[in-house]
């Protein structure tokens, strides 16, 4: 850093000085020939601490385990697996800072506790002081290439626009990240199930053995229950939003006065900006045991966690999703259609029965499946309100869990990551991301096609 | 038209056509009346949200304190005359303050005389006001001898029975306070011994598991260090596609790919994002597990297309004119996008971070993935340490079988809506702020 910013100063002075500071003979403004050669020499310095991060750790590890090999059972060490392996070093690391180790401190581990202590600075020294070299190098390089015809500011640009492309590429790559991390796991994870028990077993209970000898727990990881569960309370969320948000939209643009909808629309979309973790104190707290006691007073026996609570909270969190973007598409309807329904003597009912909502029904279609994708995908709700146990069931009265329960019900807490159990959450983020994503898909294209349709 | 056509009865008039009129015009009413109950119903419910959170928030920002005597025995305290300074706060903090407040409330319930009575009688005050007796020791060693009233911290059960959340018309055994300690309790309350005051230490200490001592900070410095880092994160890389996809990237195959990708990206559930964190940050680079490093990272992939849609909004805002006059100049196309157009549309890149912001700090499930759930008294000092976020406290005492949580649990709502609020009035403070028709 401090010598980009030295190769900065330096660089421009050159550049005024090779025009003894005419600057119009310059091709490029002088500050443009000291930000090149400061980017001469940030760039391999950079690629070399890069590189120390992410290979220091794996040069150290191996110089430490390859140091244990003449020891008296070093030998051992280079047959274990790479798991055993593994921990082995994950020791010696904790050793060397001090912390509790899993295994008794033996003579070898404490001398490879001390290597890698000394491994360690010494390639910490040989990195950064390599790291300073080369960008000295690289800084005096830049620094001779400048002169008055170079032209600095068209390489400074062509670097800036890759840096801006590599940015958009980000994007793609969470995608690739989200899409590979949860393919792999899933892989690992169908290696201790089959894919036909996972996608149509009727059972969902995902404790596994702890121990060998355990008896009884081989676990059932069928994901029929978990998407029952979820349909069920999205079905219930869906079944009070979509009326309530279609007709507020409808409310909102064909019969509210400007100044009602000025004030009725942020209201409205206020809901949308609460947290859901709120939603979900807000459900277990306010709704469910009010569900509860109205069902005791009707001689229903309702579960605390019921469906139906859960479910109606989630619908409250998506009206606003679904009147905001059905309110988008009535307004986008042309008022020449409204005209000549009036003109033909409609009503503003019939107006809006027979000619809008027919009109803009792709999409409010489109909206209805994101609402849907939405209600699918959410957490904190049902996580808090609804209940754990896998139940197959259509009643809404009684609790069932989710697929989103049951990734954060096997997350949290610690566990090793190699267990079918852990592994079986990212085969549920896998089918999760699916759905949404076909349902994101398909509404995107709708409301496309539908857009040219009135442009 | 004819003179005929004047004289007979127009269709209009007929008695059928009046009935079928009426009939329309009613339906008009009731449909329009259907609308509004929609409207009403989705109000309705904001409302009733907002209230009940208030009603059972606002309560867990006071108080309940209870003046005791307090008799300082040096017989307890057996400080040394002749200590330095370190050594002398040493030795009170080792102090037995426990056996002081016992003692001192002996004294001032002379007939409470077993054993178990007068552990009841000790669990009146919280396991807090030792603090408060080894602070006051600590500030002034003279007091070491004297009887001073000092305003002792009830414990949650009494705090909450005296704000109403426990009733004495149920039997003793299903509410946690006895009938002595209510006695006791009334005694204290005659001699005008309870004070209720702010909670100063629910906005000043970390999380504890008891709820009279638990406290947001530690969960709201959390929830900032982890903003910050996504905010450093999402904004420059945010921008800068912006910019790319707006002004300079071709139109073909790979930026309409780009484009559908962060178009999907946008509507991927939190907690997708939260998996994510787990494989890449933690099983692949192996990052600290809880550290608000990773939660940032985490949310600044998820609040990334946010920020982009609402970049390319305000830099699509820029009429063309601005940058013709540029290039006309002589800029280069960088420089135009640098100097012009980026500056220009700052105001609404801004207003859409904000937005994005807003919803990082709301978001709780793809923080429980990457283990932010832990349970964590010490506020954290950087982005390495263990750190918990304000929705996942709130998560985590709403889950909390104490009831003394409950109100606990929608004060820290109200503290986390406010800071929402906060954010988005800025955000609509900004748009009218800067807004600019061309």
């Amino acid at each position: 850093m401090l010598i980009s910013s030295a190769a900065y100063f330096i660089g421009r002075r050159k550049a005024l000085q090779s025009v003894q500071g005419d600057v119009r003979q310059l091709h490029s403004l002088p500050g443009h020939y000291g930000w090149f050669s400061a980017m001469t020499s940030l760039l391999p310095g950079m690629i070399i601490i890069l590189a120390w991060i992410i290979f220091g750790p794996v040069i150290i590890d191996n110089m430490t385990l390859a140091s244990l090999a003449g020891l008296e059972g070093g030998e051992k060490i280079q047959s274990l697996s790479d798991f055993d392996r593994a921990i082995y070093l994950n020791d010696i690391h904790n050793l060397a800072v001090g912390d509790a180790t899993s295994r008794p401190v033996t003579e070898s581990l404490t001398f490879a506790a001390q290597y890698y202590q000394r491994a360690q600075q010494d390639i910490f020294w040989i990195f950064s002081l390599s790291a300073v070299a080369i960008s000295a190098l690289a800084a005096t390089l830049g620094i001779r290439k400048i002169s008055p015809t170079m032209r600095s500011r068209n390489i400074l640009e062509r670097l800036i626009l890759s840096g801006l492309a590599l940015c958009s590429l980000l994007a793609v790559l969470t995608t690739v990240g989200i899409v590979s991390s949860l393919i792999f796991e899933t892989l690992r994870f169908l290696d201790h199930v089959s894919l036909a028990d996972f996608l149509l077993g009727l059972k969902w209970s995902p404790q596994t053995a702890l121990r060998a000898d355990q008896v009884g727990s081989s676990g059932a990881f069928g994901v029929i229950p978990l998407f029952a569960g979820t349909l069920l309370i999205t079905f219930i969320a869906l079944v009070f939003a979509v009326p309530v948000g279609l007709l507020s939209a409808i409310y909102m643009t064909e019969f509210a006065s400007r100044g009602a909808r000025a004030v009725f629309k942020p209201l409205l979309e206020l809901l949308a900006g609460i947290p859901t973790v709120v939603y979900g104190f807000f459900a277990a707290l306010v709704v469910a045991p009010f569900i509860r006691t109205s069902g005791d007073f009707l001689g229903l026996e309702i579960a605390s966690e019921s469906a139906l609570a859960a479910g109606l909270v989630m619908g409250v969190m998506i009206i606003p999703l679904m009147s905001s973007l059905s309110d988008d598409v009535i307004s986008a309807v042309p008022q020449s259609l409204r005209d000549a329904s009036y003109g033909l003597g409609a009503t503003k009912t019939e107006t809006i029965l027979n000619v809008i909502i027919p009109s803009a029904l792709p999409g409010i279609v489109s909206a209805f499946l994101l609402a849907a994708s939405r209600a699918i995908g959410e957490t904190m709700i049902v996580v808090m309100a609804a209940g754990m146990a896998a139940n197959l069931t259509a009643n809404p009265l009684e609790a069932v869990t989710t697929v989103t329960v049951q990734i954060v019900a096997l997350l949290t807490g610690d566990q090793e990551f190699n267990s079918a159990k852990t592994l079986s959450a990212f085969a549920l983020g896998l089918a999760l991301f699916t759905i949404t994503l076909i349902l994101n898909f398909i509404a995107l294209k709708v409301v496309r096609k539908y857009q040219e349709q009135y442009d | 038209m004819t003179d005929k056509d004047l004289t007979s009865k127009s269709p209009w008039t007929t008695e059928a056509m009046q009935k079928r009129l009426k009939k329309r015009y009613r339906k008009e009413t009731a449909f329009k009346a259907v609308g509004l109950s929609g409207l009403l119903i989705g109000l309705c419910a904001l409302a009733i949200l907002v209230i009940s959170i208030f009603t059972t928030g606002l309560s867990g920002f006071k108080e309940t304190r209870l003046t005791i005597d307090v008799y300082m025995d040096p017989a307890i305290i057996k400080a040394a005359p002749d200590l330095d300074e370190d050594a002398r706060i040493a030795h009170m903090a080792k102090v037995n303050h426990r056996a002081l407040i016992r003692n001192s409330l002996r004294l001032s319930f002379p007939d409470v005389k077993s054993r178990r009575d007068i552990m009841a009688l000790q669990r009146l005050t919280s396991n807090g006001a030792r603090d408060e007796v080894r602070q006051a020791l600590i500030d002034d060693p003279t007091i070491i001898g004297k009887t001073i009233p000092m305003n002792l911290r009830a414990s949650s059960t009494v705090d909450m029975y005296i704000k109403g959340q426990i009733s004495r018309d149920v039997a003793q055994s299903s509410r946690k306070i006895s009938d002595k300690q209510l006695v006791w309790l009334d005694k204290l309350n005659a001699e005008g011994r309870i004070v209720k005051g702010f909670n100063w230490i629910f906005l000043s200490s970390g999380d504890s598991r008891e709820p009279e001592l638990a406290g947001i900070l530690g969960a709201a410095i959390g929830s900032l260090l982890t903003l910050l880092v996504t905010l450093v994160i999402a904004f420059p890389i945010g921008v800068a596609t912006a910019i790319y996809l707006e002004e300079f990237a071709p139109r073909n195959k790979w930026t309409d790919i780009i484009e559908i990708n962060i178009n999907n990206l946008a509507a991927v559930p939190s907690i997708i994002f939260g998996l994510l964190g787990l494989a890449i940050f933690l099983n692949v680079f192996n990052m600290p597990r809880s550290a608000p490093l990773v939660g940032g990272l985490t949310l600044a992939l998820m609040t990334l297309p946010t920020i982009i849609i609402t970049s390319r909004a305000a830099i699509r805002a820029v009429p063309p004119s601005i940058r013709e006059a540029a290039i006309g100049m002589g800029a280069s196309k960088i420089q135009t996008q640098l100097h012009h157009v980026l500056p220009l549309s700052l105001p609404g890149i801004l207003t859409g971070t904000i937005i994005g912001m807003a919803q990082a700090l709301g978001e709780t499930a793809p923080l429980l993935m990457i283990g932010m759930v832990a349970f964590i008294v010490d506020v954290p000092e950087g982005i390495l340490d263990a750190a918990t976020a304000l929705p996942v406290q709130i998560f985590l005492w709403a889950d909390s079988a104490e009831r003394g949580f409950m109100e606990k649990t929608s004060a820290a709502i109200i503290v986390l809506l406010l800071f929402l609020v906060l954010m988005n009035g800025l955000a609509i403070w900004m748009r009218h702020k800067f807004e600019k028709r061309w």
